[in-house]
């Protein structure tokens, strides 16, 4: 078989105004002198209401052809003051505003707060309310991952993968319908237990779910670990080195894309997370594919702390055994005095607080999320501060956007994983 | 593969001791009592720790004096026995009453795995303190989040503005105790106020540039007292409500709002 080729000829055509003299010669076109254009830098809005802010944040850019020279973010479209109501609220009533912070994380966050004010309190909580507390926050954990996964695919291009990760973040939906009755808005802890024992079958779900959830993310892997468009847009882009990342406060996959083996799961454990068996992927080069990459592998971890607590589950109940907190049995308030009176003063008082204070961080899936709770001996906060992990990380982003091009804001913007309810608070 | 070989894949990941094995070393012993970032604290500001306190069993709290808080945070995060390079939180505590205001600094040690609470205590008529954002750059949004919600300030801070509320906010600071919780102004009030702003004046080139001055700070909202109400097509609420009650009579649909 022979070779075809094929002759290209090229035709002046000056009435069109192409010209095709080759770029050496005596036919070359003549070195023009720059013209001296006055110029300026543009200035460019994006949000807030724009699908890849991820939220309702606002960005306003100064641009220099298309390199970022400057980056002012502006925040507060969802300030709702979670914060403040949470001082005319009692301690359990608050409960309900903190899935709001953090809709894609809702039970972390429920965890978190209960678990600050009863450290505040000194209540030891019981064994099986502990390991449910640890299958919730790691269930929730994938459950954020996975849309920040969902999304961080759209804004690099990719549909499919998208799909892929609603469709497992779905089970997830299904069981925190199964537990709490909602979706979203889970409210299910309260102060001394959770807000009622899991239903039967339900810890067969997270099982399934665990092992469903690594095929994804295999599937998902396939088609962007080694793509090379992913590849493009994501390696070397928005870097940033370890010392910067510990100075701006970064926290969580964040921060250990930078290299740095900070958890507060190994660090600081809370719920005797050093006996579980699962390691804290870091990266290197602090880019944006090395936040894709440690969050990739954070989900399997979590699937390993899933199954290891799941193996542990003891019988038993959620709740402590403590008047103070706990409402009694419907049986006993039906058929004990004692147990009325309690029941009444629980719900008409709310649950009284010693004075005191306590921060409790915890490894939320955006970073260190600390509960913060000062109480001056009623059944009302003094103070309820939240550490906003995505608040922290997001204050970073000048840092990581100015001098790179302004698509690359997009990828910077996704790849830090940030939620604008608690942003806002 | 092996089971074993595959576990040790995994464990490959993360190699550094784990917190028991730090424990043993002795280089990280905080415990109820004993806290070594605290004891080396007072040795090198005798006069700058007020107090020390110990809550919910084993969290430190150190009480500074304010004016030194600088040299002393920086002590602690440049000395190589504390080095506590990660600011975890800045933040503030109103227990109303008169009673003064509390900065709290979250501080954490990553080489040491040491958690230490700062705190610097506020007279309400001087609400000022020095800012740490020359030596924690997390500090920049922590501490302008502070200023809006509390009205401390925090001298240094290169670009100290509100960020949570709008930046013609008038109603003062929401945080404090004497601020009720539906805001000082009658609702028509703060209807027309939001009708009133305008994106653009945010989004002038003066405000972008890489010199640019940072907005001045009105310093008469520093005052502890409510602030005075501008003139408006509505009467605005006299007294601010106490601090239990969330009932708010203004609660009423803005049928004389401009237009």
């Amino acid at each position: 078989m022979s070779k075809k080729t094929v002759e290209y000829t090229i035709s002046r055509t000056p009435e069109l105004g192409m010209d095709f003299r080759p770029a050496s010669g005596l036919m070359a076109p003549t070195e023009l002198p720059e013209p001296q254009l006055d110029s300026q830098n543009m200035l460019i809005n994006v949000g807030p209401q724009h699908p890849a802010t991820h939220g309702v944040l606002r960005l306003v850019l100064e641009l220099d052809g298309e390199t970022v020279v400057k980056c002012s973010p502006t925040i507060g479209y969802l300030h709702s003051s979670f914060e403040k109501l949470g001082e005319y609220r009692t301690w359990n009533q608050v409960v309900p505003l903190t899935d709001r912070m953090d809709y894609l994380a809702p039970l972390i966050y429920n965890c978190a707060y209960v678990m600050a004010v009863e450290k505040m309190m000194g209540i030891e909580v019981t064994e099986r309310c502990k390991v449910l507390r640890v299958i919730l926050m790691e269930l929730d954990r994938i459950f954020s991952h996975l849309l920040w996964l969902g999304t961080w695919s759209i804004d690099v291009g990719a549909f499919t993968p998208f799909l892929y990760s609603f469709q497992e973040r779905e089970k997830v939906y299904s069981l925190h319908e199964a537990f709490t009755g909602a979706r979203i808005t889970t409210s299910a802890t309260r102060v001394g237990g959770l807000m009622a024992d899991v239903p039967e079958g339900w810890t067969e779900g997270v099982r399934d779910f665990a092992n469903g959830v690594i095929k994804t993310l295999d599937e998902v892997e396939f088609l962007l670990s080694t793509n090379s468009i992913h590849l493009g847009r994501t390696q070397g882009v928005g870097a940033i080195s370890a010392e910067e990342a510990v100075n701006c406060g970064l926290s969580g996959p964040n921060l250990r894309a930078t290299g740095v083996p900070y958890d507060v799961r190994k660090d600081r454990p809370y719920y005797d997370y050093e006996t579980y068996d699962f390691d804290v992927p870091v990266g290197e080069h602090g880019d944006c594919y090395d936040r894709y990459m440690v969050r990739i592998e954070e989900m399997r971890q979590s699937t390993r702390i899933l199954h290891q607590a799941l193996d542990r589950l003891p019988d038993g109940p959620v709740n402590v055994d403590d008047p103070r907190v706990i409402l009694p049995s419907k049986t006993d308030l039906m058929n004990d005095m004692e147990s009325m009176i309690h029941h009444f003063k629980v719900v008409m008082e709310g649950v009284k607080a010693p004075a005191g204070e306590s921060y409790f961080p915890v490894e939320g899936s955006k970073g260190e999320l600390g509960m913060y709770v000062v109480s001056d001996g009623g059944s009302k906060p003094v103070r309820w501060r939240v550490r906003p992990p995505s608040f922290v990380n997001l204050s970073a982003i000048p840092r990581l956007v100015e001098g790179g091009l302004f698509a690359d804001v997009i990828m910077v913007n996704a790849s830090l994983d940030i939620v604008l309810g608690e942003i806002d608070r | 593969m092996s089971t074993e070989e595959k576990r040790s894949g995994y464990n490959g990941v993360e190699d550094r001791p784990t917190p028991l094995d730090h424990l043993e070393t002795g280089s990280g012993d905080v415990s109820p009592t004993r806290h070594p970032s605290v004891e080396a604290l007072s040795e090198a500001f005798p006069d700058g720790i007020l107090r020390h306190e110990v809550v919910a069993g084993d969290e430190h709290v150190v009480f500074i004096d304010p004016t030194r808080s600088l040299d002393i945070l920086r002590w602690l995060r440049d000395d190589p026995d504390q080095l506590y390079t990660y600011l975890s939180d800045v933040t503030a505590v109103d227990y109303g009453g008169g009673r003064p205001l509390q900065v709290v600094y979250q501080l954490y040690s990553i080489p040491y795995r040491r958690a230490l609470r700062v705190k610097a205590e506020l007279p309400l008529d001087g609400l000022s303190i020095a800012s740490v954002f020359p030596l924690w750059a997390s500090a920049n949004w922590l501490e302008r989040e502070v200023w809006d919600l509390f009205g401390i300030h925090f001298e240094g801070h290169p670009d100290l503005r509100r960020i949570l509320m709008p930046e013609n906010y008038g109603e003062g600071h929401p945080l404090r105790k004497d601020f009720p919780l539906r805001g000082r102004f009658s609702r028509a009030e703060q209807t027309r106020r939001a009708l009133e702003m305008e994106p653009e004046d945010y989004y002038v080139p003066s405000e972008m540039g890489p010199g640019r001055e940072p907005q001045l700070v009105r310093w008469e909202e520093l005052g502890a007292g409510p602030v005075p109400v501008e003139g408006g097509p509505a009467k605005a609420e006299g007294t601010p409500e106490s601090g239990t009650s969330d009932e708010d009579s203004s609660e009423r649909p803005s049928s004389n709002r401009t237009d």
